[in-house]
């Protein structure tokens, strides 16, 4: 009997010729992401471990993104610890302000595929859409990961996902997802981890592919992977034929099998206050909107701005609808500038923000307040998340919410 | 193998950490403060008649909702042996082991096992009750380390020579 995707990359690593999902093993980490929400509980907990250096540094990688730039006194705190850690171990790659985490791990080749890689926060999940396995943890596993290079971890049932066909045109990679987290429910792929095949994801870009994988921790997946090809061969510069043995094969065993046609896919929102309370966008539409977000590690890559751009070329923001755009890193920021987008958006009436988490995590560039509401290309609609508890978060595409900012409300795109 | 047995306690489907610590006991300053409310939604009298040695049995996805550490942390305090559970959620099944309460998995023993009913476990082996075996799978020595050690911080402390 073959293996799947995941057993795969686990087997290389520990060097085993066969493993059984619940089989527990350790594994040798390929790199590490601690943000600076965590740096201060990390490098608390490394010295109380009793470690005094770090097993590779260069596998680690330190970025600010939550916080940057501060909008609270305190939050300088965890910068001046960061650096005193970087300082005091000899790390060397270290983002300040290029953005967010989940962006710069695939963009700058920190996360490759067949790799194993842990990071302080749950959307770690994301680097599955470059062949990765990535999964978060808590901070006091980080500190001995730092410490030894080495983590434990359960080998995962997978659930394979099959979906053939085209999208129609104003469906993304975001509908799909959402979709299936609607129908596996929250905790529907809790220990198991997601393995995507058929032609629709095939045709997908690697960005698309990072959308979502960057959500399935929301149906509680351990991770969520693609196999790599030529595009993210491309995407990630190594050589396909280095990377080819990450797939899982025809006759592996997977716990659950779901199959759908792409051209049933329809677009689709997570609405208040549950990721898996998925409606057709067309249910919702007439909404009325206070807020329209694009932006975040789930949906603020090139293509989202492309699409969102495209939508409002030669267009105006509904007049009591603020739009706000974050790029997800500097790299894209750029490429927008260049590109043309963001002057789309400036002229459109948006506001464009720097890259980083700020309103995704509710602490800066436009949280909101009691019975407002907002469309957001995030992962997270819960109370609270993006400010007051009275705030209702709906969840969609780079596409519904550019198309609802010109309306002002929830509305079906046409593209 | 390590053998030991212990008294069970039977909990269901299912449960979540706000069952095994209700988030408004999360601010009393100390687990031992915590631990009469251990869960308390569901079963207040528990807390107060579990013994030294004494085992759960649950059912599917037990420990699953928050990431709360606190959660493995009272069991622990309760002194409970181990859980036995058809499946864990994977937060908790991590913070387990990070804070030393042994886990294992099995999903026959639900069937046939009844509250106040005596169980012997022996580690990596099997699970016996009136004079049947049900198998378990083992966990690595390194994985049983952290759990001997008291968790992830003493074991690594262990690791380093800061503790004996």
């Amino acid at each position: 009997m073959g293996n799947t995707l995941i057993e795969k990359i686990i087997m290389k690593n520990v060097g085993a010729k066969s493993l059984t999902p619940g089989e527990i093993v350790t594994v040798n980490v390929d790199r590490v992401m601690i943000h600076d929400i965590f740096i201060p509980f990390v490098a608390e907990k490394f010295k109380e471990m009793g470690f005094t250096k770090i097993w590779d540094p260069d596998k680690v990688v330190l970025i600010y993104d939550h916080l940057v730039p501060t909008s609270a006194v305190e939050d300088v705190r965890h910068f001046k610890i960061g650096d005193q850690f970087v300082k005091d171990y000899g790390l060397t790659h270290v983002h300040r302000s290029d953005g967010i985490c989940h962006q710069l791990m695939p963009e700058m080749g920190y996360a490759k595929p067949g790799n194993i890689v842990f990071g302080t926060d749950s959307h770690t999940t994301t680097y599955g859409g470059v062949g990765c396995f990535s999964s978060g943890i808590g901070y006091t596993e980080m500190a001995s990961i730092l410490g030894t290079g080495e983590m434990w971890i359960r080998v995962p049932e997978t659930i394979k996902v099959v979906v053939n066909g085209e999208l129609p045109s104003n469906v993304t990679s975001k509908d799909v997802i959402l979709r299936l987290i609607g129908d596996l429910r929250a905790d529907g792929a809790t220990y198991k981890c997601l393995e995507f095949h058929g032609s629709t994801f095939e045709n997908m870009s690697v960005s698309s592919r990072l959308t979502m994988s960057n959500m399935s921790i929301e149906a509680g997946a351990k991770a969520a992977i693609f196999a790599p090809d030529e595009k993210t061969a491309e995407f990630s510069h190594v050589q396909l034929s280095d990377v080819d043995w990450v797939y899982g094969d025809d006759d592996a065993e997977y716990c659950r099998v779901m199959e759908y046609r792409a051209e049933e896919f329809v677009p689709v929102t997570a609405c208040p206050s549950q990721v898996d309370k998925i409606k057709d966008v067309a249910e919702v539409a007439g909404t009325k909107l206070d807020q329209v977000f694009i932006g975040s590690c789930t949906n603020g890559r090139l293509e989202d701005l492309a699409v969102a751009a495209k939508i409002l070329e030669g267009k105006k923001v509904a007049d009591y609808v603020k739009l706000i755009v974050t790029p997800a890193s500097c790299q894209v920021y750029l490429d927008a500038s260049r590109a043309g987008y963001l002057s789309t958006f400036l002229k459109a009436g948006a506001i464009v923000t720097q890259p980083g988490c700020g309103l995704c995590c509710g602490r800066a560039c436009g949280i909101l307040s009691d019975d407002e509401v907002v469309l957001a290309t995030n992962n997270r609609n819960f109370l609270g998340r993006m400010g007051t508890n009275k705030v209702q978060i709906y969840l969609g595409s780079p596409a519904t919410a550019a198309a609802s900012a010109v309306t002002g409300v929830i509305t079906v795109p046409e593209i | 193998m390590e053998k030991f047995t212990g008294k069970v306690w039977i909990l269901g489907d299912d449960i979540d950490t706000d069952i095994i610590i209700p988030t408004e006991y999360l601010a009393l300053p100390t687990v031992e403060d915590m631990k009469p409310y251990g869960f308390s939604p569901l079963r207040p009298e528990l807390a107060g008649q579990i013994e030294e040695g004494d085992i759960i049995v649950a059912g599917k996805n037990f420990g699953c909702g928050s990431s709360r550490e606190q959660a493995p942390e009272i069991i622990k305090a309760l002194k409970v042996r181990c859980v036995i559970a058809k499946s864990y959620a994977r937060i908790f099944f991590r913070n387990s082991i990070n804070n030393g309460l042994l886990l294992i998995e099995n999903d026959q023993i639900q069937d046939v096992v009844k509250e106040g009913d005596m169980l012997t476990v022996t580690l990596g082996e099997s699970i016996e009750h009136e004079g049947n075996h049900y198998p378990i799978h083992s966990l690595p020595d390194n994985l049983m380390d952290i759990i001997n050690a008291g968790g992830l911080v003493k074991a690594m402390q262990k690791r380093n020579g800061i503790i004996e």
